[in-house]
């Protein structure tokens, strides 16, 4: 392969479809003899339309209170730096001020003042992103009265938001932390065809979801496919009970979304001559759901079939918007250059499959092959567990594909867990890899944190440490208190 | 070459003359740096020798006797075939198709004495997948009978007993030896609806079990009275209470763990615990017990009440007491390839590298009896090593052989198979 750096980073680039020209689509859509329209020419991405007046109280009402901790100006020298971006940096210095990083490079003089890291023989990464996590919604404890993940009474609850079921206390965050988690994207569950809003959280310990909402991250829809909605529905005698009565529920969803988007159009347009008017009656189901259609939603489909992600994806063409990313994309690999073509990312796993009909095709080499084919690949976890070890993760995804003859860089596997994810989040602006004026979200690793046995050492976020492994833990409000034998010290 | 030690020397000639008329040439593995994991501990540049399934020679310089296949591993790292101690292996497929999963029992007339053996598949497509990570043996455990319709005679909410644990070998038909050990749940998914049920629901079928043993001619004639416990589940703890074969308790809280251990005292068992998140704050009991643990390396979640001391220094701690401990792998389907990495968890986390790897080898095949076969690289051993490119318990080491009762494995599955198809793109579909 050519440079599979500049293949992973030819990313996903959400499509923003501006109303105009989703209601040409649904035009052309609605004509029977009219082919499906094409897939729009890669252009290079415009600013999202502003969403209807109306809708912006929705959007706007659930604010972040996230606060930057206090943080001096520091300089980690001596370090092995994986930057994120497809560099690695031996012996280098990281910067960062005010939870920013300041500057990334080779040795030179730290700034005076800084508070100095010696990493030797330590490597550096940026924090490390899971695009997919049930932390807080599918916590632990996970016992009765606990589990918030799968509003699963109806194929499309649109109308449900995760961060409404997040509980910060969720022992999850702090192991994940513990494992260099600094962001990560939290969904519903998968029960239903539309699942309802994602959140994406800085993964600092705080009371209330408000405090760990990352800010200025979109939101985003959960979708899903196969097994999970028609299983669900069809074993209560309702729809679907088939993977086309799924996409007949994708489509029936879509058109009622794009109805209610012209409603608010029109109603806007109206507003702006003056001419009043009451506006339309909101409805939290197609507030989500056209959110998606004009791309100030990200849509996060988990689709495990390839089968079934050509589907979603001409769907996505009948009605005009962007899949971001395929979750759980097990049969990824048999559909790379069309995954390519329509850059959507791939958040996968390395090592998962079988557990059901549609995860049987799973093989390790699928991260490296879809590199190879020029797809953004992340590695996320869906669990609580391998959340704690993306790193292990993404070497165990590296050596299936030397085994195939796939020579990925390790800089490379490093960007599976790290920017390429905070692609599928809308937030690699600002997180994700370590470069000046990002996020000081930074992993101390003892050592190459491709290897089995580097550990975090220190984790900062937005430049504060968050977890240092020489300071005793700080276990969940659940945890505390708790006979837990010496574990606390 | 230097001369060999005049033991491996005697068995050497006895095999030579054993064995001339054999078809199947014997196989060396030279210069290889030797992990044993048995007395002769690693050995930096050592041989191997493999005939008739067996291992015949471990030690340094040794002649490959006339006629071998001589495989050079240029200093590469030979390990004894891994050991995963807690699958489905063979018997299940998928998790979500029903009629592929043969590893619990729903009859209520059979729990201890439920038997996976005669379920298992030699075709599983996880096998050949799960040998590609090193793994070359397997214990089957039986999975909780399900659905609620239980699974052996209880009064609660679920079957004391799961059924017969097994060992199998990761090729041919797969099983090695039935029978080592009944498996049962103690604690929040135990039988009887609470654990003070549950002891004393498992009192009363121990019991059952030593009046039938001394009555069987009673039984049969009708005269004994009414059992709970249906005559095959008796007849399969009889070898449990009489301490011969133990049983593999899956417990979670320390608390829990000092119950079984004191019940096993009164009742004169032998025990294995399984899970035991919170064994590291009760190491020092388990030790004194003489009990070995079948851990988790990385579970450290409180996801229940039962597992609120769950540290991933676990298997550390256990180690350091002196308890001898097995790692599993992250399920017991699927996901059994990834063993090693567990274990290099756990070395990361404190566990000296050596027991770490013990913990995937010997370890499991102490356990369950069967260390005189299985677990180290040692003469007289099943011929089972794997040859890896690197450090074993490191993801980015792969194996390059693989044998199985010395003949070497196809380093192949059909998930190699889907990648072949689609990577070169010949064959595939459209």
């Amino acid at each position: 392969m050519s440079n599979p750096s500049r293949l992973a980073s030819a990313a996903a680039r959400p499509r923003r479809v501006p109303w105009l020209a989703l209601s040409a689509t649904l035009l052309l859509a609605a004509c029977a003899t009219t082919p499906p329209p094409k897939p729009q020419a890669e252009a290079a991405p415009r600013p999202a339309a502003p969403p209807p007046k109306g809708l912006v109280p929705a959007r706007d009402a659930y604010p972040s209170t996230y606060k930057v901790a206090a943080s001096g100006l520091t300089a980690i020298v001596n370090a092995n730096i994986y930057t994120g971006t497809g560099q690695k940096i031996l012996g280098g210095m990281v910067v960062f001020d005010a939870g920013k990083i300041v500057s990334v490079g080779p040795a030179a003089a730290p700034p005076a003042g800084a508070k100095l890291i010696d990493a030797k023989g330590r490597w550096v990464t940026p924090g490390l992103i899971d695009a997919h996590s049930h932390l807080g919604v599918f916590p632990a404890p996970a016992v009765t009265g606990q589990v918030d993940v799968n509003e699963n009474i109806d194929p499309n609850t649109g109308y449900v938001w995760a961060e409404h079921s997040v509980w910060p206390q969720d022992a999850g965050f702090e192991r994940a932390r513990a494992g260099g988690v600094t962001s990560l994207l939290i969904l519903p569950g998968s029960a239903n065809l539309f699942g309802g809003r994602t959140v994406a959280l800085k993964n600092v310990p705080a009371v209330t979801v408000q405090a760990m909402k990352f800010p200025g991250a979109p939101y985003g829809l959960k979708m899903a496919c196969g097994e999970n909605p028609k299983g669900r529905y069809g074993a209560r005698g309702r729809t679907p009970a088939t993977r086309m009565g799924n996409v007949a529920g994708y489509r029936r969803g879509w058109i009622e979304a794009a109805d209610y988007g012209k409603r608010w159009a029109a109603y806007d347009k109206k507003a702006a001559k003056g001419e009043g008017g009451e506006p339309p009656k909101r409805d939290l189901t197609l507030d989500t759901l056209s959110g998606a259609l004009t791309g100030e939603l990200l849509v996060q489909n988990h689709c495990y079939r390839a089968d079934e992600m050509a589907n979603l994806i001409d769907v996505s063409h009948e009605f005009g918007y962007h899949i971001t990313a395929f979750h759980h994309a097990v049969e990824a690999y048999k559909i790379a250059p069309l995954l390519a073509r329509e850059g959507i990312c791939a958040a996968v796993w390395s090592g998962r499959w079988g557990f059901k009909m549609e995860a049987y095709d799973g093989i390790e080499e699928n991260a490296a092959l879809l590199t190879k084919a020029g797809v953004c690949v992340s590695l996320h976890s869906d669990d609580p567990n391998i959340i704690q070890r993306l790193n292990r993760e993404a070497a165990v995804a590296q050596a299936a594909g030397r085994r195939a003859g796939i020579d990925i860089p390790d800089a490379v596997a490093i960007q599976w867990i790290t920017l390429n994810s905070a692609k599928i989040m809308g937030v690699a602006d600002r997180t994700g890899s370590l470069e000046p004026g990002k996020m000081a979200d930074i992993v101390l690793w003892s050592a190459d944190p491709l290897s089995i046995y580097a550990l975090a050492d220190l984790v900062f976020i937005d430049g504060a440490v968050e977890f240092d492994r020489q300071a005793p833990r700080r276990p969940s409000d659940f945890e505390l208190g708790q006979n837990r034998g010496d574990l606390a010290q | 070459m230097k001369p060999i030690v005049p033991l491996l020397a005697g068995l050497f000639a006895a095999s030579a003359l054993s064995t001339s008329a054999l078809a199947e040439p014997a196989t060396a593995i030279i210069h290889a740096r030797l992990l044993t994991m048995g007395p002769v501990g690693e050995i930096a540049d050592g041989t191997v020798i493999l005939r008739d399934g067996k291992i015949l020679a471990v030690g340094k310089g040794l002649a490959p006797p006339a006629g071998s296949q001589v495989i050079d591993a240029k200093g590469a790292i030979v390990t004894p075939g891994l050991f995963a101690p807690n699958t489905v292996l063979g018997v299940r497929e998928v998790n979500s198709v029903k009629g592929t999963d043969d590893a619990k029992s729903s009859s209520s007339d059979l729990g201890a004495a439920f038997d996976p053996q005669y379920g298992l598949n030699p075709d599983t497509t996880l096998v050949p997948v799960a040998r590609l990570g090193g793994v070359t043996r397997a214990i089957v455990v039986p999975a909780p009978g399900g659905d609620g319709e239980g699974g052996g005679a209880d009064d609660g909410d679920g079957a004391l007993f799961d059924g017969q644990v097994l060992a199998i070998r990761l090729a041919g038909d797969l099983l090695v030896k039935p029978r080592l050990a009944v498996a049962m749940r103690f604690g929040e998914n135990g039988a009887g609806g609470s654990r003070g049920a549950e002891i004393g629901l498992l009192r009363a079928r121990l019991e059952e079990v030593r009046l039938y043993k001394q009555n069987r001619a009673a039984y049969d004639r009708g005269e004994l009275r009414d059992l709970k416990l249906s005559r095959q589940d008796l007849e399969a703890l009889i070898p449990v209470v009489e301490g011969r074969e133990p049983l593999l308790v899956t417990v979670h809280r320390a608390a829990d763990i000092r119950q079984v251990l004191a019940f096993a005292r009164e009742q004169r068992l032998k025990v294995i615990l399984n899970g035991a998140e919170e064994g590291w704050r009760v190491a020092g009991e388990i030790a004194a017990a003489k009990v070995p643990v079948i851990l988790n390396a990385t579970a450290d979640l409180p996801r229940s009440f039962e597992i609120v001391g769950a540290s991933l220094q676990n298997a550390a701690k256990l180690r350091a007491a002196g308890v001898e401990i097995a790692i599993v792998s992250p399920d017991p389907a699927h996901r059994v390839r990834e063993l090693r990495y567990e274990a290099g968890s756990a070395v990361a986390q404190g566990l000296p590298y050596a027991a770490a790897l013990e913990a995937i080898t010997i370890a499991p095949a102490r356990i369950f009896g069967l260390a005189d076969q299985l677990g180290s690289l040692a003469p007289g051993k099943a011929g089972d090593l794997v040859i890896w490119d690197g450090d074993p318990l490191a993801p980015r080491s792969l194996p390059t052989a693989i044998y199985v009762d010395g003949i070497a494995q196809p380093l192949r599955s059909r998930a190699l198979d889907l990648r072949d198809r689609y990577e070169s793109g010949d064959g595939a579909p459209r």
